[in-house]
């Protein structure tokens, strides 16, 4: 386990406080209450629907909360768009389905946001980028469009774009969903490695594996709260709450 | 049977099917005729009926090409000179080139100067079309609007100067305050822009010399297929920015700006343009202060301009819409501010989508040009139909001149559509 070299500071990357969100009159995210350290790699699942995915764009502001604080590295979220682009250069976001720009080569997809978000120049910025794409294992296709890679190659690419940013907290929004099961582990690997340098991680994924060997607190979520969250080992082994055991009979069950 | 039966239940590949190249298509034109042309009786007769048609039609038009004169002073001349055979009397074309290209009224001794705008303007066009070329070459687009005014209009060189130095001077102080606000930037651009006009055309009205290089054309004397070419370039190249900003507002979030590009755009679109040009022509002269004299042109120009954009901006809008949320989402995850995401992300891929739509309105607007000859301007079908067909040498020829009109549209317009061909190929990017 590489539990020894994966510290946990006690420095408070995301703080979100009583934060509440509704969709018109349907209430998704409820009170929700979570401290996130930094070096901190945190799972968040739950059935569908269950306010995960709207969690963390949250946190990037991709979606908008209606009640409550969110604090992401001490800046405090508010519908000022000066503080959520500064939010946003800090937290690196990676989709399910990937959102590669068609238009660009993998290297301009990368390059892309350093150039001109923090005004790098452009030889520094395509340096940057080809490190991080040697660092999920496709320089060779630096040249090439999206289309004309796998999904996975593609969703490591979107990690390695949002890397180029040099962000300190990465969010992940069920990152290997839409991928073919051959594909799953080449991004998980991808994931491990990121964890195990520190990064501090939100994943809402359903990779029970990944959140066992990586994970340092599984979160488990139904109908907008937050309704168990513990240590991988004691979560999947002695589950608390009745909806969490139906929810791991079911996903685990087969 | 048996045999077969047991090797599919169970099967194990103990060796490779290697790859091969596809089978080598048989070639040849008897095949391919034997294939396209021939395959049934029904598609046989077919083709003999076509080839037919095509012969009917060959022997209409061929002599009267083959036939034609083009030497004649007048059509009385021409069929003289026929003696009854079936031709074309093409002298109309030639005695009156001028005219079709330049209108009646333009100094014939100055036809070099929209001459030379428009070969200019293959120059000023190509590195818009052809994004391969160096982007320093966009200075030559830049400055071409002034000089192609300068050259066809003529007059004192100070106007298209100071109309060119207001630009300068108005991007100057928004490139100081953008940084400020985007608003002040907008904002002190055209209240300098305006300032540096308003100085401008006093200076240009106190020294202006009464003898300038170039022999001052007024607007009127415009005509011709020049008169086209000049409509149909500039309503085209400014309808095309305009049609994305009302593509843009009708998304934006901020309810008046919305509000006033819905509006505009539905208004133009259930109005006729000839109704806009009619405005253009005649009503809009009631709302300018007395003793203003707004150039007929230019209001032409601004009504064409404000009915091909609204059209493009709903072309624009649909592109805009085909794309897919997760790519307006990874642009906002990666900090990119709402001009970076559009400029650099959204509007690229949007604009390809709108590729054939704003092809058929480009094309439909500069067939549009010819419009104008019911307001009495005199382009190339207004040439014909007046001046031409009503002079006593060329009363009564009228395949020639619609002809030749024709083929000069059909030119402009197949090349817009073969050049949006290119660039669609072009910007296709990995397989989908």
């Amino acid at each position: 386990m590489a539990e020894a070299h994966m510290k946990v500071s006690d420095e408070v990357a995301i703080s979100i406080r009583k934060m509440n969100k509704w969709y018109g009159a349907f209430h998704v995210l409820r009170d929700i209450d979570l401290t996130v350290n930094r070096g901190e790699r945190i799972v968040i699942c739950g059935p569908s629907g269950s306010g995960k995915s709207t969690l963390i764009r949250c946190i990037n502001a991709l979606e908008e909360h209606q009640k409550g604080t969110i604090e992401v590295d001490g800046i405090t979220l508010s519908s000022d768009i000066k503080n959520i682009d500064k939010i946003r250069r800090e937290v690196g976001m990676c989709f399910q389905h990937f959102n590669l720009f068609p238009h660009l080569t993998i290297l301009e997809n990368c390059t892309l946001a350093p150039i001109w978000v923090r005004k790098e120049p452009k030889r520094e910025a395509e340096k940057t980028a080809m490190h991080f794409l040697e660092k999920v294992r496709i320089p060779d296709q630096a040249n090439k469009y999206p289309g004309q890679l796998s999904g996975g190659q593609q969703q490591r690419v979107a990690i390695a774009r949002s890397l180029c940013m040099k962000p300190r907290i990465m969010l992940f929004d069920e990152p290997t969903s839409a991928l073919d099961p051959e594909m799953i582990k080449e991004v998980l690997d991808t994931m491990i490695e990121l964890a195990e340098e520190g990064m501090t991680m939100l994943c809402v994924t359903h990779e029970m594996g990944f959140a066992r060997q990586v994970a340092n607190r599984v979160i488990f979520m139904d109908q907008g709260q937050i309704v168990e969250q513990n240590e991988p080992e004691e979560f999947f082994s002695n589950p608390k709450s009745d909806r969490t055991k139906l929810f791991l009979s079911q996903i685990l069950g087969h | 049977m048996s045999d077969t039966h047991a090797q599919s239940v169970a099967f194990v590949r103990d060796t490779e099917i290697p790859a091969s190249p596809p089978p080598v298509a048989q070639t040849g034109a008897v095949r391919w005729m034997r294939e396209n042309l021939f395959s049934t009786w029904v598609n046989a007769l077919l083709t003999v009926a076509a080839l037919y048609a095509i012969y009917l039609i060959g022997v209409a038009i061929l002599p009267w090409l083959i036939n034609g004169v083009w030497t004649t002073p007048s059509l009385t001349a021409c069929r003289e000179v026929l003696q009854g055979k079936v031709g074309g009397c093409f002298s109309v074309l030639t005695e009156r080139w001028n005219q079709l290209l330049f209108g009646f009224t333009y100094p014939s001794d100055q036809y070099w100067r929209p001459g030379i705008a428009f070969l200019l303007l293959f120059a000023a066009a190509a590195p818009v079309m052809f994004f391969k070329l160096p982007r320093k070459l966009l200075i030559i687009t830049a400055l071409y609007p002034f000089v192609a005014y300068y050259l066809i209009w003529g007059g004192t060189i100070l106007t298209p100067v100071f109309a060119l130095l207001g630009f300068v001077a108005g991007y100057a102080a928004y490139a100081r305050l953008v940084k400020g606000s985007f608003a002040l930037g907008i904002f002190a651009a055209v209240a300098v822009a305006a300032l540096t006009w308003w100085i401008g055309g006093m200076i240009t009205d106190a020294v202006a010399p009464a003898q300038p290089w170039l022999e001052e054309v007024p607007s009127r004397d415009m005509g011709g297929f020049m008169l086209n070419m000049i409509l149909g370039v500039t309503c085209l190249s400014l309808s095309i920015p305009l049609g994305i900003l009302l593509a843009l507002g009708r998304q934006s979030n901020l309810p008046l700006i919305k509000a006033v590009c819905v509006v505009f755009i539905e208004f133009i679109r259930g109005v006729p343009l000839i109704t806009l040009l009619f405005v253009a022509n005649v009503v809009l002269a009631y709302f300018l202060p007395p003793g203003t004299s707004f150039d007929l042109i230019l209001r032409v120009i601004i009504m064409i301009t404000l009915f091909a954009s609204a059209y493009i901006a709903e072309v624009i809008r649909g592109g805009l819409a085909a794309l897919p949320k997760g790519q307006y989402e990874a642009g906002d995850s990666l900090g990119l501010d709402y001009p970076q995401a559009m400029r650099l992300i959204i509007l690229p891929q949007a604009l390809k989508i709108s590729i054939p739509g704003i092809v058929n309105i480009a094309v439909g607007l500069f067939k549009d040009t010819t419009l104008v000859s019911v307001i009495s301007m005199f382009d190339l079908v207004g040439m014909i139909r007046g001046p031409i067909l009503a002079s006593a040498e060329w009363n009564g020829v009228y395949w020639e001149l619609f002809g030749f009109a024709a083929l000069l549209f059909f030119v402009v317009c197949y090349g817009i559509s073969k050049y949006s061909q290119w660039l669609e190929r072009q910007l296709s990017t990995g397989h989908r």
